[in-house]
This record gives structure tokens, sequence and C-alpha cells, in this order.
């Protein structure tokens, strides 16, 4: 009996979750799991068989209505649904089980992922008689968007099709043709009665085409060890244990990853290095630790560290960022708004985030995709772009459960509103960008521009120029792309090489995807600052003509393309002659109401404080504004003759 | 193949101790709710292993009903005195005002204003934001739903159509002045894996939990201590060799006929035992759904 007690303790636990209508048979599966490995009391067994007054019970010649067992809440019962996910537990010599018991239809969606997210199986049902429903495709996809690897599907019922091997064929053919668009590599099916228990726990002996095992078997035998990441250690730092002034531990759970006394480790967000001196528990110190652990982290150095931070290998981290995608199922009952604002929810860090984007929502039945949708309805499920207002330490969803998941919590109502799976992909270009302010990647590798390869000095005195950038700013309309292009044409008679970026034609391409927001603005310029510099890089003269009305824009542009080949040039026309002037309407546009953000008009123009050079193309025109350019640039020794050394 | 590979009872344990360092890092005052029974002896003993070597950031509180076994005030005041962790006690007036007792009242009475009256003012009194208490979802089937973090309006009411959503082990703690949780660190475990881990950790236990000789008399099927406060009839007094597998007040408190007197016995005689735990509780069954009730009305 002692060695009984024992074998209990070292046994390990499958956690899994079963969806399914009680017209599939679920709860009587359950129950009769529950009742075949005893789990179920004597009790509780006498008040289902007071209760059973259901007639296909009955008729089976069953006396309990295994359902009784499992359906808790009284409105349950009354509306003869399971509303919300119910955990129960049973046990075995060789495994200790935790089923998350989780309602089938369409509107409990967010029921049947909230099961699945602590799930390492899923087990699916399908009423032998009524084969592959839409309800068992949205089930199968869920199982596979949270990561579930097993599957079990259960064809249940199969008494009442005199248990048909060709019916249950049937099934799982159509089911496996279905599957092959999910990524569920385990898959496994089992033709059953669970009113009657047939291949539940015991081999049935009236289907004796079937060779594989029995359900609970199965459920026994799961290798689920390699589930589990023990490859990229992730630790978020949860609470900072101080009893006294000598010891400092760091609190948290071992996400993924294994971590040893003595490793070399970075502390994110300040990515400075250090070593584990200690392992710690109330039980004493380990060696080691692996997921999922709950230790304390003591470090060699004493650094600046507390809750939010995540303690990893230097050669094995996380993406850091603001920006990502990733699949959310919605849980609220308002819909998710494209712009809106939550709270996110990620690992132990708690931040405020806005959804940029919703690339399109997926259709649960169908798998099709809709890239017009403009929300998220609950139980829905769509693709969505964030933005965080700090970074976050994040893995890919399918990596890594812990810092690949998080949730959406509604600013105002503080309800869990959303639950997000990051997407593997992380080309924060290829994000449709509408992001607020420019942020400065902790982690971004230092840029290998081809200037390092072939050298500037190089380039320079080969197109006999030093490469600058020119970046005219000023109101709409106010003569900046006519005097940028002059200038251009001068250059080019006098053997330059120099190149235009106009606001409007880079609009029509490089950020075409992006609107006039601040935030958009701000976006835009980046982009442009960019370019400007990657053209600088070619050993070219950037002509960059942007209203850019703000004094933070254009000095972020200087620090992006360099202080030394900056130079900020104010084409000052007045507002009036702008307007005038202007033919692409935007004055009369912004006047009416129907454009925002016009700078001079709606929004701010912040005159620069000290341009290297005001023009008036009012007053001088458009040609000698350009000469003056040129003037300007032969004075600061940009370019050389054909005859100078 | 178990390499890197945690037990049950550890995993449990480590969830338990993720939870407790979430609730104290991101509430301002939380309190441990111990009752003396083997479940909060459990928490306790998970709440210093998630904080060591520093000690417990948060007291326990301890409800009193007036009606509790004697033995349990006497171990709660060495186990923790022993352990160095500080407990408040709190008992609703209204119960010695009103002299509310489960004989001239119905048990659902006396259980309203001592238990579930004297747990919302007690920790209105302390200012208690979450409080941790060492529910179970097995043991009925209303908690096989109750989420981990368990909202409660600031009636402390519990709405079963309007908990939040939990998924991963990310927990949601924000809230509204007035607005508290009941936390739930051992949802995940069973009877036995609580007997297992008392076994595996030594964890110092109630005495009313083994078998003794015990005075008792057997009323509507439950196994009851002779308390003379139950004014027990001539002759229907009996000495039986029973042990409690639930402990709370002595009048509604059955007990189960037993020779089991060690932990590992314990152990052994539940995973043959065909009845579930709460079926000794005398409230439980006063109406189908009443654990439901209760805790809508505030109770665990």
């Amino acid at each position: 009996m002692t060695r009984l007690v024992e074998q209990h303790q070292s046994a390990n636990t499958l956690r899994f979750s079963t969806c399914g209508s009680v017209d599939d048979g679920k709860s009587t599966l359950i129950g009769r799991l529950l009742h075949d490995c005893k789990a179920a009391f004597e009790d509780q067994l006498a008040a289902a068989k007071r209760l059973t007054n259901n007639e296909s019970v009955r008729a089976a010649g069953e006396e309990i209505d295994f359902s009784l067992l499992t359906d808790g809440l009284m409105a349950e019962r009354e509306q003869g649904i399971t509303i919300d996910v119910a955990y129960r537990y049973f046990s075995t010599p060789r495994r200790k089980f935790i089923i998350a018991d989780t309602p089938g239809h369409e509107q409990y969606t967010r029921n049947m992922a909230t099961g699945a997210s602590t799930a390492s199986l899923a087990l699916i049902l399908i009423d032998a008689r009524k084969g592959v429903l839409t309800q068992t495709r949205r089930h199968a996809f869920i199982t596979s968007l949270l990561g579930i690897r097993h599957c079990v599907v259960c064809v249940n019922k199969m008494d009442l099709v005199d248990y048909s091997q060709q019916v249950f064929d049937e099934i799982v053919s159509e089911f496996s043709d279905f599957a092959t668009r999910l990524n569920v590599p385990d898959l496994e099916f089992v033709p059953l009665s669970a009113l009657k228990g047939d291949n539940v726990v015991e081999q049935s002996t009236r289907m004796p085409w079937y060779v594989g095992k029995p359900l609970l078997r199965l459920l026994e035998d799961v290798h689920t060890g390699s589930d589990r990441n023990l490859i990229d250690f992730r630790y978020a730092v949860q609470y900072v244990i101080r009893p006294d002034l000598d010891y400092r531990g760091y609190a948290g759970s071992v996400a993924s990853g294994i971590v040893r006394k003595g490793d070399e480790v970075m502390v994110l967000p300040s990515r400075k290095k250090t070593r584990i001196a200690r392992i710690d528990t109330f039980d004493g110190e380990l060696e080691e630790a692996y997921p999922p652990m709950s230790v304390s982290l003591c470090l060699e150095d004493e650094l600046d560290v507390s809750r939010g931070d995540m303690i990893v290998h230097p050669r094995n981290q996380p993406h850091v960022t603001r920006h990502f995608e990733a699949m959310v199922v919605w849980l609220g009952e308002r819909k998710l708004r494209v712009g809106g604002n939550y709270w996110v929810k990620h690992t132990t860090q708690s931040v405020r985030a806005k959804i940029e984007s919703l690339r399109y929502v997926v259709d649960v039945n169908t798998l099709s995709r809709d890239p017009e949708a403009q929300g998220l309805e609950l139980n829905g499920i769509g693709r969505v772009v964030i933005s965080t207002v700090r970074p976050l330490y994040v893995d890919a969803y399918r990596d890594n459960r812990s810092t690949g998941s998080f949730v959406l919590i509604d600013l105002l109502t503080n309800a869990t509103v959303g639950a997000g799976m990051l997407i593997e992909r992380q080309p924060e270009d290829e994000l449709p960008s509408a992001i607020a302010e420019w942020h400065d990647e902790v982690d971004a590798p230092k840029e290998t521009s081809s200037a390092d390869l072939v050298g500037s000095e190089e380039r320079a005195a080969r197109l006999r120029q030093k490469p600058v950038t020119l970046w005219l700013t000023g109101l709409p309309a106010s003569g900046k792309r006519e005097v940028a292009h002059a200038l251009d044409r001068l250059l080019f008679e006098a053997g330059h090489f120099a190149h235009v970026l106009d606001g409007r034609a880079v609009r029509g391409g490089l950020s075409h995807d992006l609107g006039f927001s601040p935030g958009d603005r701000a976006e835009h310029l980046r982009r442009v600052s960019a370019v400007a510099k990657t053209l600088n890089d070619a050993g070219l003269i950037t002509i960059a003509s942007f209203v850019s009305p703000t004094r933070v824009i254009r000095s972020r542009a200087r620090e992006l393309i360099g202080e030394q080949r900056f130079l900020e040039v104010h084409v000052a026309s007045p507002l009036e002659w702008s307007e005038a002037r202007d033919r692409a309407g935007t004055y009369e546009r912004a006047r009416s109401g129907e454009l925002l953000h016009v700078p001079g008009v709606n929004a701010p123009y912040e005159a620069p404080t000290s341009p290297a050079i005001v023009l008036r193309p009012d007053e001088s025109g458009f040609e000698a504004a350009a000469k003056a350019l040129l003037s300007l640039l032969a004075e600061g020794g940009f370019l050389r003759g054909p005859d100078s050394p | 193949m178990n390499r890197y590979r945690l037990s049950h009872l550890r995993e449990l344990e480590a969830e338990a101790i993720h939870i407790f360092r979430e609730v104290a890092a991101e509430f301002e005052r939380p309190v441990l709710l111990y009752s003396v029974g083997k479940d909060s002896s459990v928490l306790i003993r998970l709440a210093r292993k998630a904080f060591a070597p520093a000690k417990v950031p948060f007291p326990a509180l301890f409800i009193d009903t007036s009606f509790k076994f004697p033995e349990m005030y006497t171990h709660r005041d060495e186990y923790l005195t022993s352990i160095g962790i500080e407990c408040f006690t709190y008992t609703n007036p209204e119960g010695p005002s009103l002299d509310m007792n489960p004989f001239d009242f119905s048990t659902q009475q006396c259980c309203s204003v001592w238990k579930t009256g004297g747990l919302l003012k007690g920790l209105t009194e302390h200012g208690v934001d979450a409080a941790f208490g060492g529910a179970r979802r097995e043991e009925e089937k209303s908690r096989a739903k109750e989420r981990i973090y368990s909202f409660r309006d600031t009636q402390g009411q519990w709405d079963p159509k309007n908990q939040r959503p939990e998924l991963w082990n990310l927990y949601n703690a924000r809230r509204k002045p007035g607005e508290t949780i009941r936390v739930f660190p051992l949802s995940n475990w069973t009877e036995l894996d609580v007997w297992q881990y008392i076994h595996l950790e030594q964890i110092p236990i109630v005495d009313l939990y083994f078998a003794r000789e015990r005075d008792m008399v057997e009323r509507k099927g439950l196994l009851l201590p002779a308390d003379p406060r139950a004014r027990p009839q001539e002759g229907e007094v009996k000495t039986v060799k029973c042990r409690f597998r639930s402990i709370g007040c002595v009048p509604c408190t059955g007990a189960i006929r037993s020779e089991a007197d060690t932990i590992p016995k314990i152990i052994e005689e539940l995973m043959v035992e065909r009845v579930s735990e709460r079926a000794t509780r005398a409230i439980d069954h006063d109406q189908e759904g009443s654990m439901e009730l209760k805790k809508r009305e505030g109770y665990f």
C-alpha cells in the first residue's frame, strides 16, 4: 500500500480539453470516465440516479444519466446546456487527469479557447449518426489555433449505427481531409459508445474490427513530454524577495528552457549581463530549474531588476518589440475596435496597447478569411496588429506558449476581452505601421550600410560631391517641390547627382498604406528619412520636400540621417500666397472640415528655429531660390568643380 | 524519460506558488483565510514556499463561528506561532447578539450569520482586497466552474455568469474600488492530492482527521459529535472509532467510521473511498444546488 501511495506521488499529469455539445454525449462520456475510474462517489451517483429521467438513457437500459454528474450549475441544468468551462479530476494508477470540459455551441468559442489554453490534448466528440459537423470543424480549428498537438477524435454513439466500421471509416476520412489544413501533428480516432461503455475504459467486443486502444488507454499512453520547450530559457520576474539588505531573490516561474547555477544570463530590458549565483527554493538550493518550476534566482551582480523584467540566456533572446501581429479570440461583449486602446497582460507585464489594424477575420466554420471585416465580435477570431507603449519580450506562440500568449483587458470595465497568440513572423517593416511614435529598438542590430563596403570617401571622389540631404520644410503649396526640382536641374547641369524625394510622389509608393494623422505622418517621415539616408550612403545628394510640420519630426530626421549630412531649409512663403496657388485643393478641403491635420489651417506648423537658410520663393521666384541653395552647397564644400583636386 | 518532468504534486505546487506571487505583486492587502483544516494547512505551506527565505508578506485571517472544535483553536495558536505567521481572528458581533445556533435556527441561517456574515465583515474590517481560500474545484459541482481569481462585487457576492475568462496562467487583477477577489491556489487539487502532499511534506495536521475513539450521536444518517449543545438524548451517545474528513463547526461536522490513524492509512482509505468528502457536511444537502446559492451570497 505504501508503494501505491508513492506511485501516486510520482505520477504525472495530463491536462486535456473536451469539446462537444450535450447532443454528442460529451457529458455522458466524461461521466462514464469518472464513474469507471471511480472518481464519481456513491453519494453523487445516488443523486444522479434520483434525477435520471432522460428517456434515451432509460431506453438504453442504463440506470444513471452520467451527464448529471457533470452539469454543475442550476442554470445549466435548466437550459440543458453547459455554459462555462468546468474542470474535472480523475486518476488511474498511471496518470492523473485534469479535464477542462467546454461547451460546444458556437456562442461558446471563448470557453473552448479558455479550456484549450492549458490543455496538451483535445478530445473532440462526433455523433456517429451525424458525422463531421460545422461544430466539429470549429473544435478542430480552435484546438490547432491554441497550439494543442494531440487530438483524439471520439466517434460516439456507435451503438446507434450498429457498430458499423463503414460509418467510422467515412468519418475518419472526412475529418482527416479537413485536418490537413490544420496544425495537429498527432491525431487519433476511437469508435466508442459512452452510454454503453464500449472502448471507453475497456476494449469493446462489439467492434472487433477496431484494433486501436480504448480511449482511456490512449490518454494514459500519450507522450506529451516533448511538447515542452526546454531550449529557450525565459523567466519573467514576478516578485522580488528581499528579507534583508543582503538577500535579493527574483521569484518567478521557468516559462521554458533550463537554467543552471553559474549560467551567464541577461536581464531585459537593461540588457545587463551577469551570472546565476543560486537557484533557491524553500526546500534548499537547486543546481538547475526547468518548466514549470517556481523558484527564486539570485544573481551574482547587483542589478536593478523588478517585476516585468525577463531573465534569459544572452545567446538565446526573445524578440524585444512594441509591435506585433497575433491571432486574437474575442471574449468581450463589446466588439474589438480598430484604433482602440486596451491593457495587454503578457507574462508579468501589463502595458497599454493600441489595436493598429485588423488584417482579417476568420470564419471558424469554413476557415475562410474576411479582410473587409470592420471589427471582431464576441467569439470571433481574427488577426490583428498591436502596438504597445513599452516593449514586450515575446516569442511566437507555436514556439513558446508562455511568451507567445497574452490577454487584452478593457480599460473601462476591466473585463478580459481578448486572448492573443503571437504569430511567428516578426517583420516590423511588414507591419502597416500607423505607429504613433518613433521608437528606438533596444537591440536593433547595427546597420551595415553599403558605405561600409565601398568607402564614402571613394564615392565622394568618384562623384565629385559630398552627399547631403537638403530638407525643405514649409506649408503645403509653399513652393517646396518647385524649388526642389529646379535645384535638381541645376545640379545635373553642373555634373552632380541628386534625387528629389517629394511628398506627393513618395506617398503613392513607399507610404501608400498611411494616412495623414500625426502618427501616420511621423511614420511616413521615418521611412522618408531612411530612404534619404540610403541615397546619401550611395553618394547622392537628397533633396527632400516635405511639409514636416513639427520640430520633433525634423529633429528625428536629422538624427537618423546624421547631423553632418542634414541641412534644414525653411521654405517660408506666407499662408495667403501658398493657399492662393494651391491647385490640389488641400486648403479648401481643410477649411471645409473635410481634411484634418493640415498644418497652417487646423494643425500647427512649427517654423524651424535655426534653419541653414530661409527661402521666400513667393518673392524671389523658384529659380532664384534654387540658385541660393546651390550656393549654399558650394560654400558648404559639398560640391567640387571638374578641375578641382 | 522523466528527467525534466515534474510529478503531478510538484506541478500543482509550482502552479500554486505562481498564484501566490501574482497576488502578492498585484494586490494591496491580501490575507490567507485559515480555517485550521487540511486545505488551509497546505495553503500555509505553499505561501511559505512562495516567499522563502522572506516571511509570508500577508497575515492569516480566522473566521470564528464560536462552534469550532476546541482542538482547532489550540492547533491554530500553536502551529501559526511556531512558523511565525500573524493571524487575525474575526467574529461577527451579530452572532452572539442573535444567539445564533444551528439547533434553534436552521443550519442555513446559522451559516449565513457566523460564516458568510463573519467572512464578509471580517474582510471589510481588515480592508482586504484579495483573500486566499483553500477551495478546490473537485469538491462540488458548482465549484467545478470556479475561477482561480474569483471576483466578488462590492457586496462580496459571486455572479456565475459574470466571471472573467482565465487563459494560460495570465490572471487579470484589475479591479474597481471596493471589488475584491477570492483566490484559490488549490483549484486543481483533489482531496487525494492534498493528503499526499501533507504526507510528502510532513505538514502538521489537527488530530481530528485521525481515527480515534470519540463520543458520537447518529442523526439523519450522519455521525455527529455528542456536543452538549446538540442536546443528546438518553442512550443516544455511543463511542465510535471515527475520524473527520472535513472539519468545520462541531454541530454540523459529520465523522466517518474509520481505522485510519496515520496519514498513509488515510490515503489508503481515500483510494477505496466511495463517498465524496462533502457528504459529511450537514449544510450542503439541505437542498439541491445549496452550495451555489451560498456562493452567490458571498460564501466560498
